[in-house]
């Protein structure tokens, strides 16, 4: 069996450790040479970032996240051990682990280190789809020849390299499409590299939970288990058209998916789907002044970024939390693409006013999405709203003065509720 | 209940019936339609709780009765027997089902109570008038392309009829707008119209309407109140609830000074406009329209795709203009023009543009320039 040095990168056939450095990080696999599609995944990125950064910070659990009130954005590995997790709220968080250090995210440091990590990704392939900023699809397909090496050990330097260069650990998986690359690359964080080769497929799926797949949330779980679905052998034994009829397109999916197949190629140029900015209010409230002003706010930003990008949605979207968590969501499709914060406020503030619910809540979003290139955007006016031009008018003008003299020389006096 | 139909009378009535049910509903009896038999007709009667279509028709009845049945099944079937064949409908209430034979086919179909079906409370009409349907067709064919599908202006989801004052005098009127066009329509008024009280009907009444206005020598007897509207043939009532809000003021929205006046054939002008659309993929087509003495230049800009331009002959005798509209929008105008041709009224290429027939003023429609 084909086997590979995690850490000097000798091939060799099979071993406990490797016949040149003696090192027990030793991956082994049948197909180890065979399979080319990849994701690689940073461990515990945002903190591993203030780690480097901080070095007193090394051996001390380390939360990064927003506020009392906020949500845990990451947590290291000595701070998961306690239970922290991804998308806690702080207080529990901090109940959880009290010692804790709180670092507000310096996004714009992430996205530098990511950067990085993406031309390292890039020189290995053309084809590298991000996710986010610490997470990447990367299809190896016929890289070998002109690498001189199977895509495992481009991918084991790659790791190798982000280490070395940028003090970052990521973790690998390694398949045959990409939805089996994602749950191979959580396999055995941080550090890890696994594979799941085409043999051993549907043995791996059998007994775990179908909530693996990626968009099958509470909701979709919930759905599922009606249905007696809990994990992939019960999905299996589901003809496709009955899938489909239940589930309608999710159903198709599901079907491929129980049997491992996926057909999404790594699509380098995935364009952004959508923008979106939300806040998380330092306390609960239902006060409608207050939720207008953070609309307000939140669709000014997502305008601020549409029109840094030169980018226009034509769908406006509504998000709000109620107190108990519970998430409310509404949308609306315009008649033509728009990237101005004028209408985007409007539009979420009509989308507001008809949900019924009255609050309190405890977070706000406003985004857009189905984007596309900003010339088409804002073409034409309303009739029944003479006034949208003037405004619209109102809104380039101030845009220039806050190019001129900052973002603060001029606002809106809504923005100050 | 036992009655014997022809096949082509019945499937008129049914697929009235069937198209006001809702499709995706959760409540089964509104799924259904209620076959009422008396005397010498046979009613069938839909309902989505918002419109409510009755169809009279005359039936041998053996034995009077009523009973419900699912509407789209119902349907087929009838639909799906040869034409001018005699159907019998039996109704068994103690095994809940009803029989449908014809000929050597028999169906078999479940029933629900005829107790459970919600009839529409009947209401008290403030105005009942008389209108022959080609008027009718006229007012509602021409405005309903311009009603609005977006839900949070609600009050945009329908046909905005009213009486109104014109230059003629007191009309007769429908409105129809989306913000991006609109659509003011005109007939003279019945007088026992007078005191109308303006509703906005919503869009799918107005679908359901015009089955009832194909036959050009019809009178159509309408009702109307603050909360509903009926339209009714001899055979056919169609009930509905209006749209409950407030229609914008419009009469502020149609321009009054647009001085610079185009004249154009409006089939040449659809039919070109058409053709240099086809380049453009996007959901939204922006047409350049560039006018110099008596010549229109179409063009459209696709960097994705490629361009096109045409040139028409057009009666134009102001300055220069360039404007810019969704194509769409233009076609849709246009094709409301079948007589005389199109007179467009234009003003900057940032203000509203309005079109209508020759000198016609009571059809005028109104429509929003894009940037091009």
């Amino acid at each position: 069996m084909p086997a590979l040095c995690r850490d000097c990168l000798a091939r060799f056939d099979t071993g406990a450790r490797c016949p040149s450095c003696r090192s027990p990080r030793v991956l082994s696999h049948p197909e180890l040479c065979d399979l080319s599609i990849a994701h690689m995944d940073c461990d515990a990125f945002y903190a591993s970032v203030e780690k480097r950064d901080n070095p007193e910070l090394r051996d001390k659990p380390v939360i990064v996240g927003g506020g009392r009130r906020g949500v845990v954005s990451t947590a290291c590995y000595v701070a998961r051990i306690k239970g922290v997790r991804s998308a806690m709220p702080m207080f529990k968080a901090l109940q959880l682990c009290p010692e804790a250090v709180v670092v507000k995210g310096r996004m714009e440091t992430y996205a530098a280190v990511s950067r990085q990590i993406r031309a390292m990704m890039e020189e290995m392939t053309p084809a590298v789809e991000p996710l986010s900023l610490d997470e990447a699809f990367l299809d190896l397909t016929g890289t070998a020849k002109l690498h001189g090496a199977p895509p495992a050990v481009m991918l084991a330097r790659l790791v190798k390299r982000m280490q070395d260069e940028l003090g970052i650990t990521g973790s690998i998986g390694l398949s045959h499409n990409k939805f089996l690359a994602k749950l191979a690359s959580d396999l055995d964080k941080p550090r890890g590299f696994s594979v799941i080769g085409e043999a051993e497929t549907l043995d791996f799926l059998e007994n775990r939970p179908v909530s693996l797949i990626w968009g099958v949330g509470a909701t979709g779980r919930a759905a599922l288990e009606r249905a007696g679905i809990r994990t992939f052998a019960d999905l299996r034994r589901w003809d496709r058209r009955d899938l489909h009829s239940r589930f309608g397109s999710m159903g198709e999916r599901l079907w491929h998916l129980s049997r491992g197949e996926d057909h999404r190629r790594v699509s380098p140029n995935a364009p952004a789907k959508g923008i979106s900015n939300e806040t998380t209010f330092s306390e609960d409230t239902a006060d409608r002044d207050i939720l207008d002003g953070h609309i307000w706010r939140l669709a000014e930003k997502v305008s601020d970024r549409a029109k840094a990008k030169g980018i226009a949605g034509r769908v406006v979207i509504l998000k709000l939390k109620r107190a108990d968590h519970s998430l409310l969501s509404r949308r609306l499709s315009l008649h033509e693409p728009t990237q101005m914060a004028d209408g985007i406020y409007r539009t979420a503030r009509r989308l507001f006013d008809q949900v019924t619910y009255t609050g309190p809540y405890r977070l706000l979003g406003v985004g857009i999405s189905e984007l596309s290139p900003a010339s088409g955007a804002d073409a034409s006016g309303d009739l029944l709203d003479p006034q949208a031009l003037r405004r619209a008018g109102a809104e380039r003008a101030t845009d220039r003065i806050r190019e001129r003299f900052g973002h603060d020389a001029i606002v809106k006096g809504r923005s100050l509720r | 209940m036992k009655i014997s139909i022809e096949r082509g009378t019945l499937l008129k009535a049914v697929s009235q019936a069937q198209s006001v049910v809702e499709r995706r509903n959760t409540i089964p009896i509104l799924a259904n339609v209620l076959i009422e038999a008396d005397g010498e007709s046979v009613s069938f009667r839909a309902t989505d709780l918002d419109i409510e279509v009755v169809d009279r028709i005359p039936a041998q009845v053996e034995r009077a009765g009523a009973t419900t049945v699912n509407a789209v099944t119902f349907h087929e079937i009838v639909r799906k027997l040869p034409d001018g064949a005699l159907v019998n409908l039996t109704d068994d209430s103690a095994a809940g089902r009803m029989s449908v034979e014809a000929g050597r086919s028999h169906f078999s179909l479940a029933t629900l109570p005829r107790e459970d079906f919600p009839v529409m409370a009947s209401s008290e009409y403030e105005t009942n008038f008389s209108a022959k349907a080609p008027v009718l067709r006229r007012l509602f064919d021409k405005s309903k392309f311009a009603i609005s599908t977006e839900e949070t202006r609600y009050y945009l989801n329908g046909v905005y009829m009213h009486v109104s004052e014109s230059e003629e005098g007191q009309v007769l009127r429908c409105v129809a707008t989306d913000g991006h066009r609109l659509a003011r329509i005109d007939a003279p008024l019945p007088p026992e119209a007078e005191g109308m009280p303006g509703v906005i009907v919503p869009r799918k009444t107005v679908g359901e309407l015009r089955k009832l206005l194909d036959d050009d020598e019809a009178d159509i007897a309408v009702s109307v109140s603050e909360t509903k509207v009926r339209f009714a043939t001899p055979e056919i009532t169609l009930t509905s609830k209006v749209i409950d809000g407030t229609f914008p003021d419009y009469t502020r929205v149609i321009p009054q000074g647009n001085a610079k006046r185009m004249e154009v054939d409006a089939a040449d002008f659809a039919k070109a406009v058409d053709r240099v659309a086809t380049v453009s993929s996007e959901r939204s087509r922006a047409v350049k329209m560039q006018l110099d003495e008596d010549r229109l230049v179409l063009s459209v800009n696709a960097p994705d795709s490629g361009n096109a331009e045409e040139e028409l002959a057009v009666a134009y005798g102001d300055e220069r203009l360039e404007i810019g509209f969704n194509a769409k929008y233009l076609l849709e105008i246009a094709s409301q023009v079948d007589r005389e041709n199109a007179v467009f009224l234009f003003n900057s290429s940032g203000d509203p543009t309005l079109m209508r027939e020759g000198n016609d003023t009571s059809a005028v429609y109104v429509v929003m320039p894009m940037r091009v």
